[in-house]
């Protein structure tokens, strides 16, 4: 960097290479529309112009971004600060096009009689003349678009960010609007308020930690920059000390994120009290742009320190899809139960992260790394996911939301349709062939396998096994259990046509992923390394 | 070994994949067409393995046609996974092995699938029972046609779904549902070994492809053959039904009997057998992966014949006998090159006496108000004779009786087991005697004596749209063998590497003199002790005898599942789960908790709190910090 001069006044304008950067801008600047529009627009208007602001923010920076993509610019752009490279564009698509489905559900009207899933006064406590006075009234906000195009602008940053300082940026950019986003839903007030206290506190702690490691590692490497930490680690001599216990840290704060065992225990009871639309965006999103971030750091920054954080992941994803499939099985709330279900995914990703197989040596060009089939296994655990707490929203008992596993027994003879499609997610996140589950599961599983984490991988397929029991619960339950005679019976009530379309999707992309995944996986392998 | 050519589809072979695509298709269209295809789904759905069969004819006649070199037709679809060195294409084999088993899989299907039709007639639910019929058919071949092994693995999870849906298929009796999960979570065992050694495979030769693997096979260590053998076989067990994993076979006839015929009798189990023989370049580098198959095989061949004798469920005797005649097939096919065409021959002949026997069940239970206790049963015959002639031959068949089917098949395999080792023989012979014993006890104990059947029951004939199924399968069952023996070996040979000789009709060799005697005793002991004359109780008696309780207890499979694995499962789940009671709901309603001490509440990870939360955190991050430090002085 150019030496600061006061007297020549030489500081160079920073360079920024707007045209790559555009659809974050995008983004952000539909969020700030977004916030205008909540204070300008007058209130009939507001949900159909909100909903306009943040479709035309997301279709356009998709737009762009694959047009960046198809162009082939790569590059290390705003001196430094962020990597715009194949993984980059390839998060950036699927994150927007998953915001875009849980915005779909969030557009949600018709389930609560004519009103979305968010309530009308968030700030008042739960039960108040206040809060009554707010129902009554027909009041509704729409701050939820331009909060959650925030955090996804924020998402967005989190993966691309090529130093210390702008991870942590993006980090906090996802994250608080994601804290109140979680204490918005209109029914069971409380315990979506707790969720948000709750996700708030152990996120801020999560951020303390992640900060805290990041002063060792500028302390030891002298650079934020995730490549010139990479230099440091050939060339330093020094005790590392510094090193190592920043490493720590700042795996753990990322590791909070993607939600591994033992900083899971959020995951449950915040996906639980957060309105489901949220907690679909938040299991799809946050885990994507968290693994995105991960896989950064730990691969371009600390790959020549793999021998030290290599059998740390290695216990990490054992114990994560451990927990996540065992104590999954026992389960009686149906978001609790997908709660640990993402927490098991989050396992299966990981043994992806810990082969760190690399394209290269030897390998053909355009090989399943590491990175590729962390990206796949995304995707497909992201469209079942996304179609599962969109049909959540659908099975209902009196008014409000179904989520005890109790009261689902029998849908499939009440719903038949329903419960199928739900039962086809189930058999995604199984793994059963024939969904993108499957050819996720392969593909994490071959690349940990190239990787020399061979008993890793078979010990994943053990507990995939028994993960399958989850799911086959689920379904036995809806197809093969009678209700018992004094539970309740949960039914499936029609959703508006947001909803259904969020649910194709899920539908029709679960399939594709599983009978045709060539090109996405093609995809996958092309946005190939991060570039350093 | 020269691995065979393999040509490319041409002509009517680039069709083939309508084999598949035509029962699929009708699967989803009942399924998605809802009530409205309630009046002609059933006639959809069974015209779809009907024109599967008629292509499947013409393949195989084309197929005659070509000379032996390129009687091996490969069809790519597309490309499934094309990464870097990984290629696995979506595409079918259609050679000697596939279109043996494509016509075995669609002429019985079709013929069950007419049978449904009178067999559900009064079910409120006939167009999802043909719905998943249908699924089922297309799986199997999918199965049977893919060219590699993980199309073969989605035809295995798909025939596994289809078969736990029709095992469910009546939900209203809880046991059904017990049964279907039960084969569910058993044949997940099954997988585990099918999966890692597909994950071997790909290792291995970085292919899945039959081809490619066969291509491979010779270069593997003896070790690494060893283990991806025994893989494959743990996956073969599973399906099956071969012992350990047989417990779900026995359970699934809960399922509507003509289920039990296509899928438990005829078809998806011997798909074990199928794989063992598609994978005969592996097991060609293994002599003890092969004998593990042998043994196993034997196990199974007396375990079930035991469980045959002991049952009064005539659907759980002839699923006994299933599982001892799959352990035949098993046993040939460990023996290698000189057993593979047997194997086949085996299974041929066996899906048609078999299915022929379900289905003769069936018609049974359809005249006795679904009664499936042969102690209610007696003196049938005159009420339904048509099914009792067909029955009757299914029984020479199964038997042995001179040149009905079983009788080539099976002497051919004890043959090839005495050339193995005696004791392999020797096993093999008894199991023949015992097959005998309770077929017979079966005949007798369903047809002859005196009629035991309740007030009320009034048994007759079924309609002919179920018979004349009972009648073709029949001839199958007579027939089969005398048009195959002299032609099946030469044909299958060059597909499988067999060297299974020729053998004429009237060949007799001294293993064959032996073995009718043998047949004729268990015949004779069971005709001296529930023949003429003989009182059967309607209540099962009770017995000391621990040979009986055995095979009335299926021979203590789920007790030793439970313990082995079900146990110790259960305890794991429980006591990760023990840290999981509370969570949110606790946190704000369970106010006595906070009493009850925050102590006891910290050692729980999930209690609801977040300071307890947050200190997981910590200590989580002291941990990953150790871990490291160690790494580090490791």
């Amino acid at each position: 960097m150019p030496a600061l001069s006061l007297i020549g006044m030489d500081i160079p304008t920073p360079h920024i290479e707007y045209g790559l950067l555009m659809p974050f801008l995008m983004v952000v600047v539909a969020a700030c529309l977004g916030v205008l529009v909540e204070a300008l627009a007058p209130r009939p208007l507001r949900h159909s112009l909100q909903l306009l602001v943040a479709f035309l923010g997301i279709i356009l920076a998709l737009f762009v971004t694959i047009l960046n993509w198809a162009g082939g610019d790569k590059a290390i752009i705003a001196l430094g600060a962020l990597s715009i490279d194949g993984p980059t564009y390839f998060l950036w698509t699927v994150l927007l096009v998953f915001a875009g489905v849980s915005f779909l559900i969030f557009a949600e009207r018709r389930l609560e009689g004519n009103a979305s899933a968010f309530t009308p006064s968030a700030a008042a406590v739960p039960g108040s003349t206040g809060e009554q006075e707010a129902i009554e009234a027909r009041f509704e906000h729409t701050e939820v678009y331009p909060l959650a195009m925030f955090a996804l602008s924020g998402m967005m940053l989190f993966p691309a960010a090529n130093d210390l300082i702008m991870m942590f940026v993006g980090l906090e950019i996802l994250s608080l609007p994601l804290y109140l986003l979680c204490g918005l839903a209109r029914r069971r007030r409380l315990l979506s308020q707790e969720s948000a206290m709750k996700y708030f506190l152990l996120g801020s702690l999560s951020s303390a930690i992640f900060v805290y490691g990041m002063a060792l590692l500028y302390g030891f490497a002298g650079s934020f920059d995730l490549s010139a930490i990479s230099d440091s680690l050939q060339s330093s001599t020094q005790k590392d000390g510094l090193l190592l216990a920043g490493m720590t840290l700042v795996g753990v704060g990322l590791l909070f994120k993607v939600g591994a065992v033992p900083f899971h225990s959020w995951t449950p009871d915040v996906y639980q009290g957060a309105p489901t639309p949220i907690t679909g965006f938040m299991a799809t999103c946050t885990k994507i742009a968290a693994f995105g971030a991960l896989l950064r750091l730990f691969y371009v920054a600390l790959g020549g320190l793999r021998w030290d954080w290599q059998p740390v992941m290695l216990v990490v994803a054992l114990v994560t899809m451990f927990v996540g499939s065992v104590v999954g099985i026992a389960q009686t709330d149906l978001k609790r139960l997908l709660a640990y279900s993402s927490i098991g995914h989050a396992g299966f990703i990981l043994v992806a992260v810990t082969a760190a197989s690399q394209t290269g040596n030897g390998k053909p060009a355009d090989s399943l790394s590491s990175v590729s089939s962390a990206l796949f296994y995304l995707v497909a655990y992201s469209v079942a996911t996304i179609g599962a707490f969109a049909i959540i929203t659908m099975v209902r008992l009196r008014g409000g939301e179904s989520t005890s596993l109790a009261s689902w027994a029998g849908l499939g003879r009440r719903s038949p349709v329903t419960a199928a499609v739900f039962s086809l997610f189930m058999l995604s996140f199984a793994g059963i062939p024939l969904t993108g589950g499957f050819i996720g599961k392969w593909s994490v599983f071959a690349a940990g396998w190239a990787g020399g984490q061979q008993w890793l991988v078979v010990a994943a397929v053990v507990i995939s096994l028994i993960a399958a029991v989850i799911y086959l619960r689920v379904i036995v339950t809806m197809f093969f259990t009678e209700p018992k005679a004094d539970a309740p019976v949960a039914e499936v009530a029609r959703p508006g046509w947001t909803t259904l379309v969020a649910v194709g999707f899920g539908v029709v992309a679960t399939i594709v992923l599983g009978v045709y995944p060539g090109p996405v996986l093609d995809l996958a392998a092309s946005a190939g390394e991060f570039l350093r | 070994m020269t691995p065979l050519e393999v040509t490319q589809a041409t002509g009517l072979f680039s069709l083939s994949w309508l084999l598949i695509a035509i029962p699929g298709v009708i699967a989803a269209l009942l399924l998605v067409a809802g009530k409205v295809s309630n009046p002609w789904g059933h006639i959809l759905a069974t015209l779809a393995p009907i024109a599967s069969f008629v292509l499947a004819l013409l393949l195989f006649l084309q197929l005659l046609g070509r000379g032996v070199g390129d009687r091996s037709v490969n069809l790519k679809l597309y490309d499934w996974i094309a990464v870097g060195n990984w290629h696995i294409e979506a595409g079918l084999q259609i050679d000697q092995l596939s279109i043996i088993f494509a016509l075995l899989i669609t002429s019985v299907g079709s013929l069950i699938h007419i049978y449904s039709i009178g067999y559900m007639a009064h079910d409120p639910n006939r167009r999802r029972f043909f719905a998943y019929l249908n699924l089922f058919i297309a799986a199997m071949l999918l199965l049977v046609l893919a060219n590699n092994y993980f199309a073969l693995f989605v035809g295995w999870e798909g025939v596994g779904l289809a078969s736990y849906l029709l095992i469910g298929f009546w939900q209203d009796r809880p046991t059904a549902a017990t049964a279907a999960k039960k084969a569910f979570v058993v044949n997940r065992v099954g997988d585990l070994g099918m999966s890692v050694g597909i994950a071997f495979m790909l290792y291995l030769f970085g292919s899945v492809q039959f081809s490619d693997v066969n291509a491979g096979a010779a270069n593997m260590t003896f070790t690494q053959a060893t283990i991806l053998g025994l893989l494959l076989l743990l996956g073969a067990c599973g399906k099956s039904a071969q012992v350990p994993l047989q417990s779900w076979l026995l359970d699934a006839m809960e399922g509507p009997t003509p289920v039990s015929a296509l899928i438990h009798a005829a078809t998806m189990v011997t798909a074990g057998v199928y794989l063992i023989v598609r994978s005969h370049a592996i097991f060609a580098q293994t002599e003890t992966a092969a004998l593990v198959v042998s043994i196993i095989g034997t196990v199974t061949l007396l375990a079930g014949a035991w469980i045959g004798c002991s049952k009064d469920d005539i659907k759980k005797v002839l699923a006994g006998s299933t599982m001892s005649q799959i352990g035949y097939m098993m046993l040939a096919a460990g023996i290698g090159p000189a057993g593979y065409a047997f194997a086949i021959f085996h299974l041929v002949n066996h899906g048609f006496f078999k299915a022929n026997m379900f289905l003769g069940a069936g018609s049974v239970m359809h005249a006795t108000d679904d009664d499936v206790n042969m102690r209610h049963y007696g003196a049938l015959r005159k009420a339904l004779p048509i099914t009792f002639v067909t029955f009757g031959m299914g029984y020479l068949a199964i038997i042995g009786f001179p040149f009905l089917s079983g009788y080539f098949s099976k002497d051919h395999i004890v043959e090839a087991a005495f050339d193995r080792s005696w004791i392999l023989g020797v096993l093999a012979l008894i199991g023949a005697g015992v097959t005998a014993f309770y077929m017979t006890r079966l005949m007798i104990m369903t047809w002859f004596g005196r009629d035991r059947y309740a007030d009320g029951v009034h048994p007759h004939e079924s309609p002919l749209i179920m018979t004349v199924p009972l009648i073709l399968l029949a001839i199958g069952s007579v027939f089969a063998g005398l048009l195959l023996n002299d032609w099946i070996g030469g044909w299958l040979d060059p597909a499988v590497g067999g060297q299974s000789g020729h053998s004429g009709i009237f060949d007799f060799s001294l293993i064959g003199g032996i073995t009718l005697p043998v047949v004729a005793i268990g015949v004779v002991i069971a005709i001296l002790i529930f023949g003429r004359g003989r009182q059967i109780p309607v209540e099962q008696p009770a017995s000391r005898s621990p040979f009986t309780l055995a095979g009335r207890n299926d021979l203590y499979g789920d007790a030793i599942n439970e313990a082995v694995f079900m146990r110790p499962g259960i305890g794991l789940v429980e006591g990760v789960t023990k840290t999981d009671t509370g969570g949110v709901d606790g946190a704000i309603l369970g106010v006595s908790g906070i009493i009850a001490g925050v102590g006891a509440r910290l050692r729980r990870w999930q209690s609801g709190f977040v300071r307890s939360y947050a200190l997981t955190m910590i200590a989580g991050a002291f941990l990953v910090g150790i871990v490291v430090v160690l790494g580090r002085l490791a």
